[in-house]
């Protein structure tokens, strides 16, 4: 018994900072489909184009990889306001179906992703840093030790706080509330002076550049390679879905709700049923409540 | 422009560019006659790439040593050798398109397999169906499920090669230790399952209680949920069967949470490539471990493979190549598995597969491997494996590794050079 | 001449037939079977995706749930190819239908993520099912000698085909003129004329009385199951199956850049698109390595999405408009 209590409570911490870290990738879906309603499929595998540039920086340069997240924050930023610079111009100002919307950015995502495996081959890399490898063991009692691996307790870390800051700018700063306003009301956002266009492009550029420190998070946690972005697609998408489109702290909830459900399973059934369970609860959510738990309503438009 | 590019233009243009490219893709089918003086192609995958590249790459330098010695003796049947390869990327998929090109397009005239079992699997049909010699490098009972007589097998673990692969590793522990419980860590990989159901007979038939059994999906990342499981059960010994990424990421997981068990180890490929015994380094040390030659001065199974694995050595210094710099793993067996298809196809004088395949089949062969005999299903007749521990590893450094010391050998006896000791004394 | 396009179909059937035995080289059937599925699956994304407007991003689940459901009745059953396909054409049928039912009454970008998410749960699924090989896979040896009311299919001096390379190629020829023909017609008819409205505007097309989620269920269930059909004789194509070769990647876009570079209006499109895409990329396979080959079909379809969103169809009609002045 006390056995089973160990791993569940090895597995409910773990998950607990996993969610974090789920959060961290999560964060610009949210923004980007939450919020301006731009289907970015391609934000999973830009986090894993994030994470082999912290790798490349980090196995080249020697540069701690959450210092290269933050140095590929900017060249994030601009690739987003590009992407939608095009994705404006070509599909929502004319007012094309939104099936070629979602036809270009599942081309960007099997060019980010094949262009990575030409360039870095399908191999797991890692990254050197000196808080990889090790753990910190909390004993309770006899029989319980629980350990925390700092790997997790960095990533945790950072992306609580690139989270909240993220979730602080959209709340307080007048551009910020501006992004939240402009899902609800373009017109009443121009009639206030406002440029919608540009206030939606900055804030796409936004959700792409969190792919800089997201990545580099992801390589801190786990070794990747370059299909992890399909696999990770239904991790971000069930958090952005469950926790309800346009609600940023809904995501934040629902990341780590996934997290501890993807650790229980990992632990008493396996780690590789870990991708169904996330797309499982993505399948539940979808059939039964699409709005998510803080959602306005998301029925057939 | 649009007035010159009508439809009927446009319909043309569309015709001409598919016309042009089948017949571009026909040209390379076209058939040529093999004249006497042609060269002799032999073709084959390998993983130049993917997550078996450090074995692959290595096997192909040793397939070049062989084909550049024969064609410095005159060749194969007085005819050049010339060889002809793809990369399969360490993915199963893409084999039997390769071997379907290598045999339609390219032409070749002989086949052998490229590294590891997953790779060897999805040939088999196809060599069945050519009714084609096809000659195996490691691979794990490849033939146990179609019992093809013209396959071959190099793979130094006897006759039962699940059962001999792990044999030697449970002799060592069981003396030492004698667990009464273990647990099993296997990769969903046709290789680590046919080797983990080879070493649960070992365990059942020394009565060991198995306390924990887990495959895990080979694109595994984390392994620590797996070895916090499998440590709840408080095991005397952990027998993994892993591929590299695998072995490696289990290697980590070890290094982070730990465990009690007394020996770890067994079947984790990967360990033997330079690459990542440099990469791991310290954190290998205490892990018990297959292996087939190891730079230990008792080392003299392999008279021929010393030499060869020098000549291996220069040559990628010398070339720069970015492959395995030591080369103990592979290239000895790599290297034997053409010199014994060249000796048979020089002994028979012709290309028929047929009478290769018998000639093969019917006699002993004397290798940079010492004597070799092929038995059912085209195992060998006796196993060689060893069983070595890693012990004083102090660093990254790759040249540890080259020499004796941190690798010993514990079985065989007759060549023993050290004492499997527990694993966590070796830990600091 | 009222059935012109039934009896071209029936001509090329004959035609596939004569080429396998007149031509000698296994690989042309090799790589010819390689772009007659994508046809059938450019086709079958088409009716779904051009037609209706809804995206699958999971093609290469249906097309799994193909290969694996024949992969599990040569374990069991050892039945021929015909049966397979048909079985493996009803499992990928119901699949569809189920992700419909669950997923159709919402928005068409939360169908696309669906299709996308069950194509992973699939290969998790199968991954872990040994009946079918797990996630290491299994080899299939074809039957050594198929029959066909007591004539023999598959034999190198006696039977019809000399080897099964060929007869794979004529049977997935067959389908392919087989889905062209129904794609055509369903694109004349009411359901296609009513999949269209909803591309257009689905909630127009309700206010008009059009059923839209029997429409898109039956939809998806044709596509899915097409795709089925195309996917069973995967394992016997490449002797070998295992998730990985079957949830490819390349099935997913390549079902998708088809019909887009084609054309999605009409059959086709799908048609065009799988001949140009998959014969350039067969054939740069020989020269170049494959990954190259799918980042090349990447950037040919982002082009295409974004200036030429007719595909090469729209092209032709474009020049049609102006040159009849």
């Amino acid at each position: 018994m006390a056995i089973f209590i160990d791993l569940l409570l090895n597995a409910l911490v773990i998950g607990i900072l996993l969610g974090g870290f789920y959060a961290a990738l999560s964060i610009g879906l949210s923004i980007t489909f939450g919020l301006l309603d731009v289907v970015n499929i391609a934000h999973p595998t830009m986090l894993v184009l994030g994470a082999f540039i912290a790798f490349l920086l980090n196995s080249t340069w020697g540069i701690d990889p959450i210092l290269a997240g933050i140095i590929s924050t900017p060249f994030f930023f601009i690739l987003g306001w590009l992407i939608y610079q095009v994705y404006y111009n070509v599909f929502e100002k004319s007012g094309a179906e939104s099936l070629r919307g979602l036809a270009f950015f599942f081309g960007l995502l099997f060019i980010i992703e094949v262009g990575l495996i030409i360039q870095f081959g399908v191999d797991h890399r890692l990254v050197e840093a000196p808080y990889i490898g090790q753990s910190w063991n909390i004993i309770v009692g006899q029989e319980i030790d629980v350990a925390i691996p700092f790997r997790l307790l960095v990533a945790f870390v950072v992306a609580a706080i690139a989270t909240l800051a993220i979730h602080a700018y959209l709340t307080k700063t007048f551009f910020g509330r501006a992004v939240r306003a402009v899902a609800q009301d373009m017109m009443a956002l121009r009639l206030m002076g406002v440029d919608p266009i540009r206030v939606k492009r900055i804030a796409f550029a936004l959700g792409v550049a969190t792919a800089g420190i997201g990545g580099a998070l992801m390589i801190i946690v786990l070794p990747i390679e370059p299909s992890l972005g399909r696999l990770y697609l239904g991790n971000v998408f069930a958090i952005v879905v469950l926790g309800g489109l346009g609600s940023i702290s809904g995501t934040l909830l629902a990341a780590v709700i996934i997290g501890i459900a993807e650790s229980i399973v990992a632990t008493f059934f396996g780690p590789s049923w870990a991708p169904a369970v996330s797309f499982g609860i993505l399948l539940a959510v979808l059939a039964f409540r699409p709005e998510g738990l803080f959602g306005k309503t998301a029925g057939a438009h | 422009m649009t007035r010159i590019l009508t439809n009927r233009v446009r319909v043309w243009l569309l015709a001409g560019l598919f016309a042009a490219s089948v017949v571009l893709s026909g040209s390379f089918a076209t058939t040529a006659q093999a004249q006497n003086k042609d060269p002799i192609k032999v073709g084959f995958s390998m993983a130049l790439s993917g997550a078996l590249a450090g074995g692959g790459q290595q096997s192909l330098v040793a397939i070049q040593l062989w084909a550049e010695d024969m064609n410095k003796k005159g060749g194969l049947l007085g005819r050049q050798v010339e060889l002809v390869f793809y990369d399969d990327q360490t993915n199963p998929k893409n084999v039997p398109g390769i071997y379907s090109k290598l045999l339609d397009v390219d032409k070749v005239d002989l086949i052998v397999s490229g590294y590891g079992t997953n790779l060897i699997a999805p040939a088999m049909p196809i060599a069945i169906d050519r009714e084609m010699v096809f000659m195996g490098l490691f691979g794990m009972n490849a033939n146990a499920k179609w019992e093809y007589e013209n396959y071959f097998s190099i793979l130094p673990a006897g006759p039962d090669p699940a059962v001999g692969f792990s044999e030697v590793w449970f002799q060592a522990v069981e003396e030492k230790f004698k667990p009464k419980t273990i647990a099993f860590i296997a990769a969903d990989a046709e290789f680590a399952q046919n080797l983990k159901e080879g070493a649960v007979r070992n365990a059942e038939a020394m009565g060991m209680e198995i306390v924990y059994e887990q495959n895990y999906n080979p694109k595994t990342a984390d392994f620590t949920p797996i070895l916090r499981a499998a440590n709840a059960k408080k095991p005397d010994a952990i027998y993994i069967a892993s591929y590299p990424n695998g072995s490696a990421g289990l290697v980590r997981a070890l290094a982070e949470v730990g465990t009690d068990a007394k020996a770890v180890g067994g079947g984790m490929v990967g360990l033997q490539f330079a690459g990542l015994m440099a990469g791991l380094g310290p954190m290998l040390n205490g892990i018990a471990n297959y292996d087939f030659f190891v730079p230990e001065p008792t080392m003299n199974l392999y008279p021929g493979a010393s030499d060869l694995i020098d000549r291996y050595q220069a040559k990628v210094k010398a070339e720069n190549l970015k492959v395995d710099a030591l080369g103990y793993y592979l290239v000895p067996w790599a290297y034997a598995n053409l010199d014994i298809l060249g000796q048979a196809v020089e002994a028979v004088g012709s290309l028929d597969q047929e009478a290769i395949g018998k000639y093969i089949r019917d006699n002993e062969f004397t290798s940079v491997v010492g004597k070799i005999k092929f038995g059912k299903n085209g195992e060998w007749e006796r196993p060689r494996t060893l069983v070595v521990q890693y012990q004083g590893i102090k660093n990254n450094d790759l040249q540890q590794f080259a020499t004796p010391g941190t690798r010993k050998i514990l079985l065989p006896a007759d060549i023993s050079t050290g004492d499997l000791q527990e694993f966590n004394a070796l830990r600091k | 001449m009222k059935y012109k396009f039934e009896i071209i179909c029936m001509l090329l059937i004959v035609g596939l037939f004569v080429l396998t035995q007149v031509v000698g080289n296994q690989f042309y059937f090799f790589i010819g079977f390689v772009i007659l599925q994508y046809m059938v699956m450019a086709t079958a994304w088409n009716i779904l995706g051009g037609y209706g407007g809804y995206v699958n991003f999971g093609s290469a689940g249906f097309l799994a749930t193909g290969a694996y459901t024949a992969v599990a009745l040569i374990n069991f059953l050892d039945i021929g190819l015909v049966e397979q396909m048909i079985a493996g054409g009803i499992m990928a049928g119901a699949l569809g239908l189920a992700t419909g039912y669950l997923t159709l009454r919402l928005r068409g970008v939360y169908f696309a993520i669906a299709t996308l998410a069950l194509a992973i749960i699939l290969e998790t699924v199968v991954a872990h099912w040994d009946y079918v090989g797990g996630a290491a896979g299994t080899s299939i040896l074809p039957k050594r000698k198929p029959e066909l009311f007591g004539e023999l299919i598959v034999d190198r001096k006696a039977g019809i085909f000399a080897n099964y390379k060929e007869y794979l190629f004529f049977l997935m020829g067959t389908v392919a003129i087989i889905s062209v023909w129904v794609a055509r017609y369903i694109e004349n008819s009411k359901l296609g004329r009513g999949l269209n409205a909803i591309k257009d505007s689905e909630e127009a097309a309700e206010c008009m009385g059009v059923p839209t989620l029997r429409l898109k269920l039956i939809a998806t269930t044709i596509s899915g199951a097409m795709m089925g059909v195309a996917g069973a004789p995967l394992a016997s194509y490449l002797t070998f199956i295992d998730p990985l070769s079957a949830f490819n990647l390349e099935y997913a876009i390549n079902a998708i850049a088809m019909p887009m570079i084609g054309g999605t209006i009409s059959w086709a499109g799908p048609v065009i698109g799988a001949l140009l895409l998959g014969t350039a990329q067969q054939v740069s396979s020989l020269w170049i390595q494959s990954e190259l080959n799918l980042l090349i079909v990447g950037v040919v379809l982002v082009v295409f999405v974004i200036i030429a969103p007719e595909g090469i169809i729209g092209w032709f009609r474009k020049s049609r408009q102006g040159s009849g002045r």
